[in-house]
């Protein structure tokens, strides 16, 4: 059956649908990684996204049980040039169609997605739609124009009550702004004792769990929409060690004062190296984010750059001054992606440590 | 950290000779870092043995050395130059392990150099067995388990601690001799026992045996900042159990989920660092297709034909920034060359899929065993892009140029069931294409990877393209499966045959449907950022990447990947075109197919087309730039052959017509070209069927020289001295026919002559002349070559000179041409002229420093040669010597016959150059690996038909001290002649026979003269084989062991004791 995608542009892609029959629209965006296809999906940051993959061959090693970033997909759509049909692993469930249809997820096969790719890239992301043919284009051209982009993602992905993933370590309380499982693992490998809470949790409630660290989860959206999270971060910074990734770092940047913008689109894939600017050293990053934290604004604040982006200087890392508290735009939880930032997470448990220590003898 | 300042001087090794396992990747790689260094203002001093590349220019060094890769040569360069540093890491092995030897001889350290990039200490870790599993223990990183036992018990107590199966492998014996792949004991007894007799020290090695698991390779780099990054990770459809080199390879990986791909990423770059290599590295392993188990194969510390491929398939000069980092640079401070914007320091993204497919000889050498192993075999490689699976598989099998257009071979239908499987199971070069036959038949994937272990996801990709053969058929003309079968890579010529067309109707219905590939960009980032580099590869979609730009263009075709006969030589004049017609103010655009070479680097032409080099392929990259013509002098014959089919297709076919092209190359038009231009030629004719050849070979008189016509490299050439012998070759190795006609000359036993010309249809210059050290009969590519000529009168020169004055003339070449010629009784007779480039032109263009390929590309574009400076006539001969010696990669090749004859054998050659003929020719043959003592024993085993040639190299061997060993026969001879000899007993008698004799290494040199009968049972087969098997010098030619012994004799003083008094006899009474 053929499908196509509409943008808000005017462009029209046509090939071969699969996944669910449901119609739905988003902002397109593309990531370049060429494996990590199950994660990317399940990734809540992709929130009402519709994500192109470039790599051309995807689903080869099908789905699995144990590569899943959350619970239930809430990407919008997924195009791809060939989506497997057979896929082969020992690992492998289902294909990526089969999982498509059970989440009630379109996809679009068969286009040149280098093309739309190099579109995104000159026209910056875009809203488009995935519908099929029968369709009135220029009214759902029209539509996609009207629609603003939805403000209320996180809403949407992150948890609606607390949970405890319990451990014998540091009280850790991790909040979910759309959280990838991933982050959860690296805590809970370092036997953390995580309470997992829901993204507009006050400061106050979290305080009274009487963390030893604090966790700011990745997320999708724009930073901005969620001023809670802000005055939250406000209440704690100072007071208990703090680490935020992606959406958690943009919050964590606006709580000190910094602001965020839009990015024309985004750093999406596996392969972006971020230098350390102290030790110079590089890592290859795993990224997913389309907004960004604006360097002109940093001036004012206590924050300092720790980390920025090889290729366009943006930053990539930020740590408060005076307080236990840094955050870094990647993931080093990686899931995709390489993990060469994984001891990020050591760094958190030493700072808890050494943060500990004062408190002690203070 | 920026570049160091503390030297100034770098030395750079090459790689040598071309041979299996190591060909022109190093070119690739060293010019590449010859000119990185260069960039970076470092005066560099290149030294490689091997004329044909491009590294060895003059102008891609400071200093360009063309000597012997030994101690001996090196050293003295080092004296000479006294560098600063030494970059060994991008000359293969051969630069590892000079660079090794170097250090232990103490030359490093007496002249104070440093060795850049990676440390010794790392290359040994690397490489020597135990050091590395040492290392790997540290590093807690699993490598197979194994065990060296001495006996069968001892291989017992192994199997008991890991199971079956397990590899044995008998320790010093040559290509694996005696081992093997253990499943039971019954196996093992058989097997370790064999193993332990064929091992000189009673010594297996027992290791598990991980055959079927994935093998998949990265690419990584490291800077001195310990920075480390994969370049590109590749994965082999052929799982472990066959050489790297010799499987099929996909880049970037198929099968590997995230998880697998970031473990084994971290692996690699774990031992990168462990290992502080400063470079490149590629780092093979092995995953275990039902878990997480892994195994770490192998390691290479150095720049590879592997990182060859991954520059290729990404677009990420390795090479390039490899030597960047041994001079301090970091790659967070490098651009990426690709897009000019970004940094070098990120992990190319790929959105593409790259294949990469061995070519492999044994279309030269059909005795040879097939079977792929561990030993590499494949002279060269394809590599293709393509958007899917299927179309870069695909156009990687017609990029092969082994007369398929599709996954069919059409004798594979007549394969038995048994032998079908059998093939699948133990893989020889042809297995994917019985994988396809087998799906015919309707065997299934399960079948198929029961016996392959093949991964399903390949299998079940090749199935489906079988059954869009059989959806084709039925549906003849239909434009939608038309549409998919090309977005499938398929074939015009193969759409056609299904559906009983001709191709040009394909063609023409495509493009009336506007079923036509685009042209996308390989830009390392998937589109990410905007890049400029100009590499292209075709697809089926929508979207044309690939502008035609205001410029006059001019298109070169390549000559394909590198085979016998066809080798870098064609890369090198290819690149001198490209560069010659930039500077004519055209813009160059090639295509080619092979990963390894220069002229794949896009930043060598304007535009480069990564393509098959076929007409269909070829014809649409013509479509859209609409060039102002074609050049297919350097291309070998792989361009050639296109050059009739484009010229009908109205292509313009720059430089020499193509009617007079066939006046050279069809042998009756060659025939009459050769009458009006009174030239003389060996007596010969074409013959269309058995009984006309026959009849020729009667009127024309024994010995004949026999071949098909329009051949490369002398395939399928054969001398024959008797009619049952013209039958058997007729029977056994030509298809005659109208359309294939046979070629049978007279067989002229005399000097042979090479001449190589350029001409622009008036001006013919020749920049010089090659005599040949063995006489006509054997191959020009596999004989030494010497210039200027040693042993030709002025007179014959000059008739050499006028006759191809005449033939450049009455042929109206306009570009290259290259003559052979054969002297008999001081008449010239022209053998063959080839209307192109030949495999001389860099040697000679080295020599005489007469650029040949750019005058001949200037001149094709329509200068004159006078207005380039040159008028008709001969070059100035220098007053050194020169000589091209030929290099064979036997060793490798088991069951090939290595001696020499018409057809061409030789993988690369080597040059030798010095003040005399003697001390060249000592340098060439040391360079080509050849050990020369200076005392020891020659074993002789000729034929009756040479013996009294033969008693002159023994005097002469035992003059200068040398003993002689030799079979009766022979023997007897000697003997007579009051010469003391040994006698070696025949094959199969007693001690000492002439197999223990070469095994003990008893003889340095075999000198075996071919006796009559080419099959591989014959005593004298197996005399050549056993020497190359135990490094042993064999001469199959008496010219080339008499060029030996002058060298020889130059060296020793002979042992003539003094005269005797003339004293009268004394009667005693």
């Amino acid at each position: 059956m053929k499908r196509q995608l509409i943008l808000e542009d005017g462009s029209i892609f046509v090939g071969k649908a699969f996944g669910s029959e449901i119609e739905k629209s988003g902002e397109v965006v593309f990531n370049t990684g060429m494996t990590g296809y199950q994660e990317i999906l399940s990734d809540p940051s992709y929130c009402a996204q519709i994500v192109t993959l470039t790599y051309p061959l995807i689903g080869n090693y099908g789905i699995n049980r144990d590569d899943f970033e959350s619970i239930n997909p809430s990407v919008h759509g997924l195009i791809v040039k060939e989506a497997t049909k057979a896929p082969n692993y020992w690992r492998n469930e289902m294909t990526i169609d089969e999982l498509l249809r059970i989440k009630g997820i379109p996809g679009l096969e068969g286009i040149d997605t280098r093309k739309l790719t190099k579109l995104i890239r000159a026209n910056g992301t875009m809203k488009g739609k995935l519908c099929s043919m029968d369709v009135d284009t220029n009214k759902i051209i029209e539509d996609l124009r009207n629609t603003p982009l939805k403000r209320n993602q996180v809403e949407q992905v992150s948890i609606k009550a607390p949970y405890a993933s319990p451990g014998r370590g540091y009280r850790i309380v991790l909040v979910d702004f759309g959280m990838k499982h991933g982050i959860l693992r690296e805590l809970t490998k370092r036997k953390c004792d995580v309470v997992v809470v829901p993204y507009h949790t006050s400061a106050e409630e979290i305080l009274r769990l009487n963390p030893d660290g604090i966790m700011l989860s990745n997320g999708p959206g724009d930073p901005k929409d969620v001023p809670e999270a802000i005055q939250m971060i406000n209440g704690v910074l100072g007071k208990i060690p703090l680490f935020g990734i992606c959406l958690g770092h943009q919050l964590f940047a606006l709580a000190c004062g910094a602001d965020t913008e839009k990015m024309k689109f985004g750093h999406r894939g596996s392969n972006h190296p971020v230098m350390e600017i102290n030790t110079g050293k590089v890592a290859i990053t795993s990224q997913n984010h389309g907004y960004t934290v604006s360097a002109a604004t940093l001036a004012h604040t206590e924050l300092v750059v720790t980390h920025k982006a090889i290729n366009d200087d943006t930053i990539e890392g930020v740590k408060h001054k005076q307080h236990a508290a840094f955050s870094v735009q990647y993931h080093p939880e990686a899931s995709p992606g390489p993990e060469d930032s994984n001891e990020l997470f050591d760094d958190f448990i030493s700072m808890i440590t050494a943060n500990k220590g004062e408190k002690t003898y203070a | 950290m920026p570049k160091r300042t503390d030297i100034q001087k770098i030395l750079v090794i090459g790689s040598g000779p071309i041979v299996i396992g190591q060909a022109a990747e190093f070119d690739y790689a060293g010019t590449q870092a010859c000119q990185a260094l260069k960039e970076e203002g470092y005066e560099v001093i290149l030294v490689n043995s091997n004329p044909a590349t491009i590294m060895t220019d003059a102008t891609i060094a400071d200093e360009v050395y063309i000597e012997p890769l030994t101690l001996e040569f090196v050293s003295k360069i080092i004296r000479k130059e006294r560098p600063d540093a030494l970059l060994a890491t991008l000359g293969g092995q051969t630069g590892l392990n000079l660079a090794m030897e170097l250090s232990e001889a103490g030359v490093l350290s007496e002249y104070d150099v440093e060795l850049l990039g990676t440390s010794l200490n790392a290359i040994q870790q690397a490489e020597d067995r135990d050091l590395f599993r040492e290392l790997m223990r540290k590093l807690n990183e699993p490598v197979p388990e194994s065990d060296i036992v001495h006996n069968l018990d001892e291989a017992y107590t192994f199997v008991k601690r890991i199971g079956y199966p397990v590899i044995v492998r008998p320790a010093y014996t040559l290509g694996g001799t005696g081992g093997g792949i253990v499943h039971n004991d019954e196996e093992l007894e058989e097997i370790v026992s064999s193993g332990l007799k064929y091992s000189p020290v009673t010594q297996c090695l027992v290791e598990k045996s991980i055959a079927g698991f994935k093998e998949v390779e990265y690419e990584v780099m490291r800077d001195g900042q310990d920075q480390a990054i994969v370049v590109c990770n590749m994965e082999n459809i052929d799982p472990v159990g066959i050489h790297t080199g010799d499987s099929i390879v996909v880049a970037p990986s198929q099968t590997l989920s995230d998880r697998d791909y970031q473990m084994l990423r971290n692996v690699a770059l774990k031992v990168i660092r462990a290992l502080q290599i400063e470079g490149g590295c590629n780092i093979q392993l092995a995953l275990d297709p039902y878990s997480f188990q892994y195994y770490i194969i192998e390691v290479n510390p150095r720049v590879s034909r592997s990182s060859a491929l991954a520059s290729k398939a990404t677009g990420y000069p390795i090479a390039k920034l490899a030597a960047k980092i041994a001079v301090g640079l970091s790659l967070s401070e490098m651009k990426n060359p690709v897009t000019g914007k970004t940094y070098s320091s990120f992990e190319p993204a790929l959105d593409y899929v790259v294949t990469k497919i061995p070519r492999w000889p044994f279309d030269k050498f059909e005795s040879a065993n097939r079977r792929l192993g561990t030993q590499m075999k494949a002279t060269g490689e394809v590599m293709a892009i393509g958007r899917t699976i299927e179309e870069s598989l695909l156009k990687a099998v017609r990029s092969l140029e082994s007369n398929v257009d599709h996954l069919l071979i059409p004798s594979m239908s007549e394969i038995s069931d048994d032998e079908m499987e059998e093939r699948i199971r133990h893989a020889d070069d042809e297995r994917i294409f019985v994988i396809a036959e087998a799906l015919r038949r309707g065997k299934t994937i399960q079948e198929i990877h029961e016996w392959s272990a093949i991964d399903y996801y390949f299998l079940t990709k090749l199935e489906g393209m079988i059954k869009l053969e059989q959806t084709l058929t039925e549906n003849n003309g239909s434009i939608e499966l038309l549409r998919e079968a090309k977005e499938k890579g398929f074939t015009d010529s193969f759409i056609a045959q299904l559906w009983n067309e001709e191709e040009r109707a394909i063609y023409t219905l495509r493009m009336s449907e506007g079923i036509v590939p685009v042209y996308k960009m390989v830009d390392t980032c998937a589109g990410e950022f905007e890049s400029e580099t100009p590499y292209y590869y075709s697809t089926f979609e929508e979207e044309n990447e690939s502008a035609k730009t205001s410029k006059e263009s001019v298109l070169v075709l390549g000559s394909g990947p590198i085979r016998i006969g066809q080798g870098i030589e064609f890369d090198y004049a290819t690149v001198h075109s490209v560069w010659a017609i930039r500077e004519a103010g055209y813009e160059a655009i090639i295509i080619n197919n092979n990963p390894e070479t220069v002229s794949t680097d896009f930043s060598i032409s304007d535009k480069l087309y990564f393509e098959p080099l076929t007409v269909e392929d070829v014809m649409h990259v013509i479509e859209l730039e609409k060039p102002t013509g074609v050049i297919v002098q350097f291309g070998g014959q792989t361009a050639i052959n296109l050059a009739d089919e484009l010229s009908a297709r109205g292509v313009k076919i720059l430089g020499t017509k193509l009617e007079d092209m066939d006046k050279a190359e069809d042998r009756d038009k060659f025939e009459v070209t050769m009458k009006t231009l009174d030239i003389p030629q060996p007596e010969g004719k074409t013959a269309t069927s058995v009984e006309e050849a026959v009849a020729v070979a009667s009127t024309i008189g024994y010995p004949v020289l026999v071949r098909p016509s329009y051949v490369l490299g002398g395939r399928a050439m054969e001398i024959v001295y008797k009619e049952s012998e013209l039958l058997h070759y007729m029977e056994n190795a030509v298809k005659v026919n109208p359309q294939h006609p046979v070629l049978i000359d007279r067989y002229l036993m005399g000097k042979e002559i090479e001449v190589d010309a350029i001409s622009d249809g008036e001006t013919v210059y020749i920049p010089g002349i090659m005599e040949h050290i063995e006489r006509a009969g054997i191959h020009s590519g596999d004989s030494i070559a010497v210039y200027p000529p040693q042993s030709l009168s002025e007179e014959i020169k000059q008739t050499l000179i006028d006759q191809t004055i005449k033939l450049a003339r009455g042929l109206n070449i306009v570009g290259l041409l290259n003559i052979q010629f054969v002297i008999q009784q001081n008449n010239v007779y022209v053998l063959e002229v080839n209307p192109r480039s030949s495999r001389t032109v860099p040697f000679l263009s080295k020599i005489t420093g007469v650029p040949m390929a750019n005058l001949a590309t200037k001149v094709i574009l329509g200068q004159t040669l006078a207005q380039l400076g040159y008028e008709t006539g001969y070059g100035e001969e220098r007053d050194e010597v020169f000589v091209k010696v030929p290099v064979f990669s036997f060793a490798k090749l088991r069951r090939v016959d290595i001696t020499l004859g018409p057809e061409m054998k030789s993988t690369g050659e080597v040059m030798g150059r010095d003040a005399t003929l003697e001390k060249a020719l000592y340098k060439g043959l040391v360079a080509s690996g050849m050990n020369i003592p200076t005392h020891g024993s020659v074993l002789f085993t000729i034929a009756d038909k040479d013996k009294e040639e033969g008693v002159d190299l023994v005097k002469r061997f035992h003059a200068i001290g040398y003993h002689i060993l030799a079979t009766e026969g022979t023997a007897d001879v000697i003997r007579e002649l009051g010469i003391p000899v040994t006698t070696v007993n025949k094959i199969g008698a007693e001690k000492p026979n002439l197999l223990h004799v070469i095994r003990e290494g008893q003889a340095q040199f075999v000198i075996n003269t071919l006796t009559r009968g080419k099959q591989p049972a014959r005593d004298g087969f197996r005399i050549r084989r056993e020497s190359v098997e135990n490094g042993v010098v064999c001469f199959t030619s008496l010219d080339t062991a008499r060029a030996l012994l002058r060298v020889l004799e130059t060296m020793t003083f002979s042992s003539v004791s003094m005269p005797k008094f003339h004293q009268k006899e004394v009667i005693h009474s």
